[in-house]
Order: structure tokens, then C-alpha cells, then sequence
């Protein structure tokens, strides 16, 4: 499977990624050797191996119900850019 | 041409926990902006998200509930989107393994036939944050208390044919939720909402047509209103030889209708992949049988068995269950008057009219269960008549006391003594001969008047069916 640069662009821009055409040409180049080089896997005999969700074989542990993390919102938005009200502050967004 | 309507609901429920889905910060209603936000909740680097076992318990609940297949290893998924009020970038969701599939809702229809609606699925996931783009300039303000709640969304197959089959799905979830006690069903709140996904097709045809969902559709009113604007919206573009986008449209209460919300460069694209963060989730036979038992009695088997055990009728069976609460309160005041079907009536009239007329919720109601049945025993055993107890009730609700204290402070303790009502009636016909000479005369139709200046003359507390009875005699004698 190879990526064309133009996916790159779809990609970067759904992740508000801005991104020049060199780039995402240098990209897809890179991306394409990546999905070439996991695409060995396909040769692997895998008929009756169930698909895994982790590499990990676990389970997830649960956590009980309980509040243990305490207010720290000052702490928090005193590294934030902007901050008024309580509230963060991002460039307007408009539905 | 004649068209059929096809809707599909996909419901959010937010889950009653006290800490949230991935994180250890509460989720309590109304706090500060940012108070409860820890830095899971904010995405900070380096965070992992731990499972919240209470929330996984109501998802196996609610799947118990409705009859559905728990997923043995339940898989969360990272679905990926932008938008400010979800700082990972993603939200943690589950896509093919969701805890909850395939079951079913029965709803009742009109004209009384039960419908059974499948449920496709319901899975876990958390919500996002909230944005606020009044009051800042060029800005807007993010609040992240409520992102990592825990949600259920439970979404149904396209099998509702109206906006009435979807809204009676909704209501019957909305009660299922609260029995279950796994939500608070505040839908002003936020923490029950709906989405729907609504499409038209020729009578007959079985291809589905293109679908619009609408979004914010916060009351049961507002659903039934929003699908029918949809609906015609509809056929009055495809019967203008148009054709139907599909799209996500607004529902706006103010205006009373739908309009377009994202435009075609927002195409969902969520990237949906198995979040490397979390395990797979294992619920065991053990488990599902621990939380079976933890389930109350239901809705449907709560109205049938008033049906069978008080002899109440169906109607009022499913009155009397459509809320939890209401249900526990009946059967109190059933049990403690020893007369169900008098409980009933009164539950449903007098008492739920004082609820809707104070605007208070049962729970603070200044008439208790135990209350309303001493009332209720005292028409019983003939103390007062039911409309004078209709008085007693209301002294009760504005607190003047029990209802034998009322009785005894107002005097309105019944007049049963047939030779106190004789004499009342004996002055009733000497103060009216006209009258008397007309029913004797045939006019049949005065007996009314009779009993009404006997009640009049008595304030209302003279036991009715013997007024009825020594008037027949005296007035036919």
C-alpha cells in the first residue's frame, strides 16, 4: 500500500496539522516504506489466531468508584496560555 | 404519494457514578468551571485513563435490563476528532466490541399493541467538555468539568415509524434508566439526550432513504416536534424533485425548526482504532450473575403485577409505574389504608394534581405516604365523606396537621346518625313545600335538589348514601 500525498494532506488537515506539499510528499514517501514494511505480516499464518486488541495479554484492571483527585485547577491553569472565569481560552470557534 | 417515516435514536445517558470514567475527579452537577477537571481530564502528557468499575457495572445492568448479550471482552477505542472541548484530540469510546449488544425495548403504541424496538448496541464512552462562545471576544471559553463523565450511548435499530413510536422509546428508556438507578434522567441537565436519525421512503419500498440526524434534541417535546418538522422537510424536497443531504441539522426550539449544521468538509472521519491505553474489558459469567441480582423489579413487571395483585386496571398500572418513586409511594399508601384502588385514585388525582400544583418532586412532598393512608383510612371506615376528605387533604398539604387532627380541629367528622339526618331533612321539606309538591307530583329530577340542600345544610357531612336512603323514603312516604 503506498500513500499519496494528497492522503497526507486529508490527514494532517483533520488534525489541524498545517503542512507544505514538499512535505507532504516527504511524508508519504516515508509512510508508504513504513505500510510496506509492516505489510509482511500479511505472509504471516495466522488462520485460528484470534484478532488481539494488545499486544498485552491482560486484563483491564477497574478502578472503584471512588473521587481521589483533588482540585487543582489553579495549578493547572497557571501554565495555560489564556485563562478568564475559570475557563481556557482558545481562538474562537464557531459551529 | 403516501410515505413512511424510518427513525432510529441514538440516546446518551450520562452514568450516576460519583468519579469519572477514566479519572478519579468527581462528577457532581453545577460546580465551578474547571474544579473537577484533573489532568486526565485535561489530557495533560503522560496521563493514563483507569476504568471505573461502577461505571461498567451500570452498562452490564442496563444490558441485563433490556434483555441483551454482554460482551464478554469489551473493547475501548480512540475516536478521533478536533475540537477544543476535547483536549486528547480523541474520545475514548468503543467501537466494534461495545459491553451492551443486541437487545430490545418493548413501547406501547396508540391504540394500546405492544412493539418490540431492537436495541443494536449500547457502549461506554466518556463526554467531552463544554464550550462557551458568548461573552469573550475572538475567543472561546472551555469548561472541562463534565469531560470524562461517564456515558452510556444506547442506540436503537431503524424500527420507530413515527415521531410518537420514537418518543415513546425514549420515555420508556428514560424510566428504565431511573429505575436502574444508573442515571438521573435530567434531560435539562444534560444527563439523558437524544440524537435522531430520520429518513422517508416511499410506502412499501424496503430500501432505506438518505437519513439527516438531528442534534439537541433535549425534551420529549422538542423530539416529537423536531422529527415531524423533519419529516416534512423531507417530502416537500423530494416532492420538489430534490433530494435529501446527508447531514447533521440543529434543532432549534426558539424557531421550531431544523437547520444545517456541518457542512460536507466536516465528513466524519474518526479514525477509529483500538486505544493502546486500556485492555480489554472482561466481564465474567460471575460478573453479569452478581449485577442480575443487584437489578430491582422493572418497569413491566411492576405494572403487571399491580395489575394482578391491587386489581387495578392497566391504565393506571402503568401510571402508577412510569417513575420509580411513584410506584414505592403507591404501594405505602395501598398497604397502609388497606384500600388499593381508593390509593390509587387518589395517588393519580388529588395528590399528583398538588405535586404539579406546588411544583415540588415527591420526595419533598408535605403530604407522606403515611399521611395520605390515615387520610384515606378515614373515608374507610366512613369518618368523612371522599369529598370532604378532598378538604381534610388539602389542610394536610398546607401543614395544618394529620388527617384526625384536621377532622377534629374543622369538625367534619361525618353525620351517620339517622336521627340527627332525619331531622335535617324533615326542615329541608318544610322550608321547600313547593318543590316537594312538584316531585310528588312526578318530577323525579328533584331528588338531586333534595340531597343538595340536605349536604348544604349539613356543610357537607352527612354520610351520602344514607342521605340517599332516608330522603327516598321520607320524600316517597
Amino acid at each position: 500500500m503506498s500513500v499519496e500525498a494528497s492522503e497526507v494532506q486529508r490527514i494532517a488537515h483533520l488534525a489541524r496539522l498545517a503542512m507544505s506539499d514538499e512535505k507532504a510528499r516527504e511524508f508519504a514517501g516515508g509512510l508508504s516504506d513504513i505500510f510496506a514494511f509492516v505489510e509482511q505480516l500479511d505472509g504471516a499464518p495466522i488462520e485460528g489466531v484470534e484478532p488481539m486488541a494488545h499486544p498485552l495479554d491482560a486484563e483491564q484492571r477497574l478502578r472503584p468508584d471512588a473521587v481521589t483527585e483533588p482540585d487543582n485547577r489553579e495549578g493547572f491553569q497557571a501554565i495555560a496560555p489564556a485563562v478568564e472565569g475559570g475557563l481556557y481560552l482558545v481562538p474562537r470557534v464557531i459551529e | 404519494m403516501e410515505w413512511e417515516t424510518v427513525i432510529g435514536l441514538e440516546i446518551h445517558a450520562q452514568l450516576n457514578t460519583i468519579s469519572k470514567i477514566f479519572s478519579g475527579a468527581p462528577t457532581a452537577y453545577g460546580a465551578e468551571p474547571n474544579r473537577q477537571a484533573c489532568a486526565v481530564d485535561l489530557g495533560m502528557p503522560g496521563v493514563l485513563p483507569v476504568l471505573n468499575q461502577g461505571a461498567v457495572e451500570k452498562a452490564v445492568m442496563l444490558g441485563l435490563a433490556i434483555d441483551a448479550e454482554i460482551t464478554p471482552r469489551s473493547v475501548f477505542a480512540r475516536k478521533n476528532y478536533f475540537y477544543p472541548d476535547l483536549p486528547k484530540g480523541y474520545q475514548i469510546s468503543q467501537y466494534e466490541l461495545p459491553i451492551v449488544a443486541r437487545g430490545h425495548l418493548d413501547i406501547e403504541l396508540e391504540d394500546g399493541t405492544i412493539k418490540r424496538i431492537g436495541v443494536t448496541r449500547a457502549h461506554l464512552e466518556e463526554d467531552a467538555g463544554k464550550s462557551l462562545h458568548e461573552g469573550f471576544e475572538l475567543m472561546t471559553g472551555i469548561d472541562l468539568n463534565r469531560a470524562g463523565t461517564p456515558l452510556i450511548e444506547i442506540v436503537s435499530e431503524p424500527e420507530l415509524r413515527s415521531a410518537k413510536e420514537a418518543v415513546a422509546y425514549m420515555k420508556k428508556l428514560h424510566s428504565l434508566v431511573r429505575y436502574l438507578d444508573i442515571c438521573d434522567g435530567n434531560m435539562q441537565e444534560g444527563s439523558f439526550r437524544c440524537d435522531a436519525n430520520v429518513s422517508i421512503r416511499p410506502k412499501g419500498q424496503t430500501e432505506f432513504g438518505t437519513r439527516a440526524e438531528l442534534k439537541n434534541l433535549n425534551s420529549f417535546r422538542f423530539v416529537e416536534r423536531a422529527i415531524n418538522h423533519e419529516i416534512e422537510r423531507q417530502i416537500d424536497v423530494i416532492e420538489g424533485g430534490g433530494s435529501v443531504v446527508q447531514e447533521t441539522r440543529l434543532y432549534d426550539p426558539d424557531r421550531d425548526e431544523t437547520r444545517s449544521m456541518r457542512t460536507k468538509e466536516e465528513a466524519n472521519d474518526y479514525r477509529y482504532f483500538p486505544d493502546p491505553d486500556l485492555l480489554p474489558v472482561v466481564v465474567d459469567t460471575a460478573f453479569v450473575n452478581q449485577m442480575r441480582e443487584k437489578l430491582p423489579e422493572l418497569p413491566d413487571a411492576k405494572r403487571a403485577r399491580f395489575v394482578e395483585q391491587y386489581g387495578l386496571s392497566d391504565y393506571d398500572a402503568g401510571v402508577l409505574t412510569a417513575a420509580r418513586e411513584m410506584g414505592d409511594f403507591y404501594e405505602a399508601v395501598a398497604a397502609g389504608c388497606g384500600a388499593p384502588k381508593l390509593a390509587a385514585n387518589w395517588v393519580m388525582g388529588e395528590f399528583s394534581a398538588a405535586l404539579n400544583r406546588s411544583e415540588v418532586e415527591l420526595a419533598e412532598a408535605p403530604v407522606n405516604a403515611e399521611g395520605l393512608a390515615g387520610l384515606l383510612a378515614r373515608i374507610q371506615d366512613e369518618t368523612i365523606s371522599g369529598k370532604i376528605a378532598k378538604e381534610v387533604f388539602e389542610a394536610m398539604w398546607n401543614g395544618e396537621g394529620d388527617a384526625d387532627t384536621v377532622i377534629e380541629a374543622k369538625g367534619l367528622k361525618q353525620i351517620t346518625d339517622t336521627g340527627a339526618i332525619d331531622a335535617i331533612i324533615d326542615e329541608v321539606m318544610a322550608n321547600n313545600p313547593q318543590q316537594l309538591e312538584q316531585y310528588r307530583g312526578g318530577k323525579d329530577k328533584l331528588f338531586g335538589f333534595f340531597v343538595g340542600q340536605v349536604m348544604k345544610a349539613t356543610q357537607g357531612k352527612a354520610n351520602p348514601a344514607q342521605v340517599n336512603e332516608r330522603l327516598k323514603a321520607k320524600l316517597d312516604g
